[in-house]
């Protein structure tokens, strides 16, 4: 009886033990893992949430082209086709300098204007041996008009065309799907109509929900804290984000016709509600 | 009755006690794909692994996220939407090294032997089977193997804009060095 049971008891073991014994190398490995930092991945797919940039930054070495378009009103009607009539484009190049400083420039033909920028990843959010609970970037931009002055004989000096953009965009991954940020913004013209201010302030919000995999939905608003009682209105943007490949396409309704930050948060015309919607795409390559 | 259990006792310990896995946590582990677009190739050379030569036991363990590629872009669409790394972090072997003469560690030489076991990839585990190149030489033990994963096997899911630029064989290999010396 009791051979039987040391024999049952030899067979049992060696029936587990292959099994047991690889989960036991494996616990052996993974005792003397260290723990790493997991930089958070893909807060956002693109390095522009709509209107606006993201927290992204550029890889190191990495060079991306991006063509953008906004076509003119929807409530434009039939005749103007919807407003696909009239487009204004920027294209405009960015580039990773470091993982964490990403530089770029850009011309769109609204206003026909140049702009470079450069964009800093102060902190990144991440998890593991430490955690951040946020990304933060810090965003410069310039803006030139080059617009000829209506009157030919009149100059318009260089330093009445320029103007900056200032931001700090904090954002958070909650979950894989969801994202938020939220973009406090000066805005600083050198010259501006005697009832306005230089400078103006403005709290952006934004983010993206995945829908699957590649597609997600995009919101974006930036909320004027000064100039509220002027005909512009704070730019609002819906959008959906569709990636392929080496490509992310992106598909937006805004109010706004400027591609430009000084652009379409100080300077959107466009009555969301009103209908002064305008169709929009930004497309992407990484090289 | 009583010695019975003193018997299964000093077995199991036994067991644990003989083993000495060798232990390296800077593998390497490439794969290549060839399509008609593109050949994508990534490296991942924080590969970690046990091997016990005495019951020729082996587990590979490496992290998704430590592949990198040469084009970022294509490093960050292969965590997020190939292989999920948030969700599924590691790739995981284990298995059974299964040869007819015995791998001596205190001698040079080489042996050729199957590798048998499972493979965890995106969550999903598959029946692998693979040939290694085991090479002892100077106290430096290499093992070597080189074997076929199918994106598909692994519920790896390639929209069909893609299917040109990613194969549906990836050819993996993989090199273990390991020290018998103790430091």
């Amino acid at each position: 009886m009791s051979k039987r049971i040391f024999y049952c008891c030899c067979f049992l073991l060696l029936l587990c033990t292959s099994a047991r014994a690889q989960d036991e190398l494996l616990s052996l490995l993974e005792e003397t893992e260290p723990e790493e930092t997991t930089l958070t991945p893909a807060t956002f797919k693109g390095s522009r949430l709509i209107n606006g940039h993201t927290v992204m930054t550029r890889r190191k070495g990495s060079l991306e082209f991006l063509i953008a378009h906004r076509f003119g009103r929807l409530n434009s009607g039939a005749y103007e086709l919807f407003g696909l009539d009239n487009a204004n484009v920027r294209f405009g190049l960015d580039y990773g300098l470091t993982d964490r400083l990403t530089v770029g420039f850009g011309r769109n033909s609204f206003e026909k204007t140049y702009d470079v920028f450069a964009k800093f990843a102060i902190l990144r959010q991440q998890s593991g041996a430490t955690t951040v609970p946020v990304s933060v970037t810090g965003f410069v931009s310039g803006a030139v008009n080059t617009l000829r002055p209506i009157d030919p004989d009149t100059e318009v000096p260089f330093s009445e065309r320029v103007s900056y953009t200032y931001q700090l965009l904090v954002a958070r991954k909650i979950s894989p799907n969801f994202s938020v940020q939220l973009m406090p913004t000066l805005v600083h013209f050198n010259i501006v109509p005697e009832n306005l201010s230089n400078d103006l302030t403005a709290l952006g919000v934004g983010g993206r929900l995945l829908l699957t995999k590649r597609l997600s939905v995009n919101a974006e608003y930036y909320y004027r804290l000064q100039d509220r009682e002027t005909d512009n209105y704070d730019a609002l943007a819906i959008g959906i984000d569709l990636e392929t490949g080496g490509h992310v396409f992106q598909l937006q309704f805004t109010n706004s016709r400027s591609m430009v930050e000084k652009g379409f948060i100080r300077e959107t015309t466009g009555d969301f509600f009103g209908g002064d919607i305008h169709f929009g795409f930004n497309i992407t390559r990484t090289f | 009755m009583k010695n019975i259990l003193l018997v299964a006792v000093l077995l199991c310990t036994g067991v644990l006690s003989a083993q000495n896995p060798l232990i390296t946590r800077e593998g390497t582990t490439s794969f290549f794909s060839h399509a008609p677009l593109e050949d994508i190739e990534a490296v991942n050379d924080k590969t970690t692994a046990a091997i016990d030569f005495v019951k020729g036991d082996v587990v590979v363990k490496m992290l998704i996220k430590h592949f990198t590629f040469k084009n970022a872009l294509m490093q960050e669409h292969f965590n997020e939407n190939y292989m999920e790394s948030e969700k599924f972090p590691a790739a995981i072997f284990k298995g059974k090294i299964l040869t007819d003469e015995a791998i001596d560690l205190s001698q040079d030489g080489t042996y050729s032997v199957r590798v048998k076991g499972g493979l965890t990839i995106h969550g999903v585990e598959q029946a692998a089977e693979a040939t290694a190149m085991i090479t002892v030489t100077d106290g430096q033990v290499t093992a070597k193997t080189e074997f076929i994963a199918r994106p598909a096997d692994y519920d790896i899911e390639i929209p069909t804009v893609v299917v040109r630029n990613i194969a549906e064989e990836i050819q993996v290999t993989t090199t273990l060095n390991f020290s018998t010396t103790k430091e």
